[in-house]
């Protein structure tokens, strides 16, 4: 199963590096040389996007499978619980107060936002113990509801509405050369992750259990969010909103691998990145040559398998 | 040897551990009983650092664990909670393996990987390893949670209410479980009970607390009287003598 992940990832990969309005083919490249136009889109425009897809869609399953975890919840990613909210709020604030920021510099305070919206989901969730599964992710989408209306009206007030529709749709489409840069910083979140995988799945057992085999239950948590904030914003400034990755991803690898964060992590990693990999090139390809927005082709494949896996729990577990 | 010198904790101004002074170590299973409420599991909690003490000091082999780092404890004391339910989708073997967590955080070595095939056998586990949690029935979880707990390899295991949802044989077989534990193994074990018979017929010792506070402390036969027990649980209890050995009756 693993080498079938990793033969259609290599594969999609190559697709999404020749698929384009422009002649990039292996025999354009060989054609015109290190020089030659082929190879200057190849590398400033075609691959970084491609880079930027892969780590986007990896990123994006990693910081779901460690919401979950956290929260002990498998309906909670960025996008059920605020976080996603509360970082397209502190990216309108610098817009509006700090319109020169780097790039790097938008993400730093979307990213401070995130973790303040991480910070008071928990909080909230906390003081307002919820006994049944599915109500943990309705509070969730209201704080988000409720941050996302003051982020509409400050929008509205400033006449920055375009801006907020922008970000809302998630797309590759203007990754280049010197502005993706920034998804390497999820990237290395992935890998932050992978090396405290044990220490989530543990976390995962409850603070009770955790304690007991001698873990700091509070400074796992705060690095899960560090690394939630840190995907959440870097995606959210380099592509906008992608919708339900983090909720389906992991919970179809869970289904098949279970939940030891050790042996899940790369499943979800490589089928995050297959999965929005995938939907780029359709989103590419299906009214060549123009694009749609990635968002709509990952929230309908999204929203399906999440339908399907909330019918399919209900059968089982109720 | 576990020290609690003059603990107290406080939920407001309810006090639910009234000054309790007691050692644990001394002998192989000691079962803590009492009314609901009598502030049991909150003495573990105490115990396993889950909550802080408003008075007084827990000492595990004289250190305090509030301040003694948490992963050397986690190496010798253990502590499972009633009713332990895990969402997520773990293997039995997955579970053992984070019993030697404290160890080897998380790089299971050669040394560990023997300690968890020796739990897994000692609980019986071996053909149930690959199975998800979810998939178990209440006993086959509650042995898997002993066989983690086992893994961590600690002198003191501390257990609330292991008999919780088990049937008759599963509760007989858990008390054996223990007394094994505590014979073969040379753990300490402190089980919080609520059958007074099973205490009576597997522990060396035990002390009954109410309304936060220990009432009795003694060996098993000792505590088994109708005075004592009706001291402790406010109601008729009748003791008789059966084949030699002291059987509560508090059914009618």
């Amino acid at each position: 199963m693993g080498a079938l992940l990793g033969v259609l990832l290599a594969g999609l990969t190559l697709v999404s590096l020749f698929v384009g309005v422009s002649d990039v083919t292996p025999a354009s490249l060989l054609a015109g040389g290190a020089d030659g136009t082929a190879a200057f889109l190849l590398a400033a425009s075609r691959a970084p996007r491609t880079v930027a897809v892969l780590l986007a869609g990896a990123s994006l399953g990693i910081a779901g499978l460690i919401m979950q975890m956290l929260v002990r919840n498998k309906f909670v990613e960025p996008g059920t619980t605020g976080v996603t909210e509360f970082a397209t709020f502190g990216m309108l604030l610098t817009t509006v107060l700090a319109p020169g920021l780097s790039v790097m510099g938008k993400a730093g305070v979307a990213a401070v936002f995130g973790l303040l919206g991480t910070w008071v989901f928990l909080r909230v969730i906390r003081a307002v113990p919820v006994r049944q599964l599915v109500l943990v992710p309705l509070v969730g989408i209201m704080l988000g509801g409720v941050v996302a209306a003051l982020t509409t009206f400050v929008a509205y007030r400033l006449d920055l509405l375009q801006s907020l529709g922008q970000w809302a749709q998630g797309s590759f489409t203007t990754v280049m050369a010197g502005r993706y840069e920034l998804v390497w910083l999820a990237g290395a979140m992935v890998v932050v992750a992978w090396f405290a995988a044990d220490r989530f799945s543990v976390v995962g057992l409850g603070e009770e259990m955790a304690t007991n085999l001698g873990l700091s239950y509070r400074r796992v948590v705060a690095v899960g969010m560090v690394v939630i904030a840190v995907i959440t914003a870097t995606v959210l400034v380099t592509a906008g909103m992608i919708p339900f990755l983090g909720l389906v991803v992991p919970n179809v690898v869970s289904l098949v691998i279970g939940d030891n964060v050790r042996r899940s992590i790369g499943w979800v990693a490589g089928t995050g990145a297959l999965l929005v990999l995938a939907c780029d090139i359709v989103a590419r390809t299906v009214r060549f040559p123009y694009e749609i927005p990635l968002s709509v082709i990952v929230g309908v494949v999204g929203a399906g398998l999440f339908l399907w896996l909330l019918l399919r729990r209900r059968s089982r577990a109720h | 040897m576990i020290a609690l010198e003059k603990v107290t904790k406080r939920y407001g101004s309810t006090t639910v551990v009234d000054d309790v002074s007691l050692t644990f170590g001394g002998e192989g299973v000691a079962a803590l009983i009492g009314p609901n409420g009598a502030g049991k599991s909150t003495l573990f909690s105490l115990v396993g650092r889950l909550l802080t003490a408003d008075g007084g000091r827990v000492l595990v082999d004289g250190r305090d664990v509030t301040t003694a780092p948490s992963r050397e404890l986690a190496t010798t004391l253990a502590v499972l909670r009633q009713d332990n339910h895990v969402g997520a989708r773990l293997t039995v073997g997955d579970l053992v393996e984070f019993g030697r967590f404290p160890h080897c955080g998380g790089r299971l070595t050669a040394t560990d990987r023997d300690h968890v095939e020796r739990a897994i056998d000692y609980l019986g586990l071996e053909p149930f390893r690959g199975r998800f949690l979810d998939e178990l029935s209440g006993g086959q979880r509650q042995r898997a949670f002993i066989a983690m707990v086992l893994a961590q390899d600690t002198r003191y295991v501390l257990l609330d209410e292991p008999l919780n949802n088990l049937d008759l044989r599963h509760m007989t077989d858990m008390m054996k479980l223990l007394r094994r534990m505590a014979d073969e193994l040379d753990k300490r074990v402190i089980v919080v009970l609520h059958d007074i018979n099973f205490a009576a017929t597997y522990a060396d010792r035990i002390v009954a607390m109410r309304d936060g506070r220990v009432v009795a402390d003694a060996p098993a036969r000792e505590v088994m009287t109708a005075e004592v027990l009706r001291s402790v649980y406010d109601a008729a209890v009748d003791v008789r003598e059966i084949d030699g050995r002291p059987v509560a009756l508090y059914y009618s």
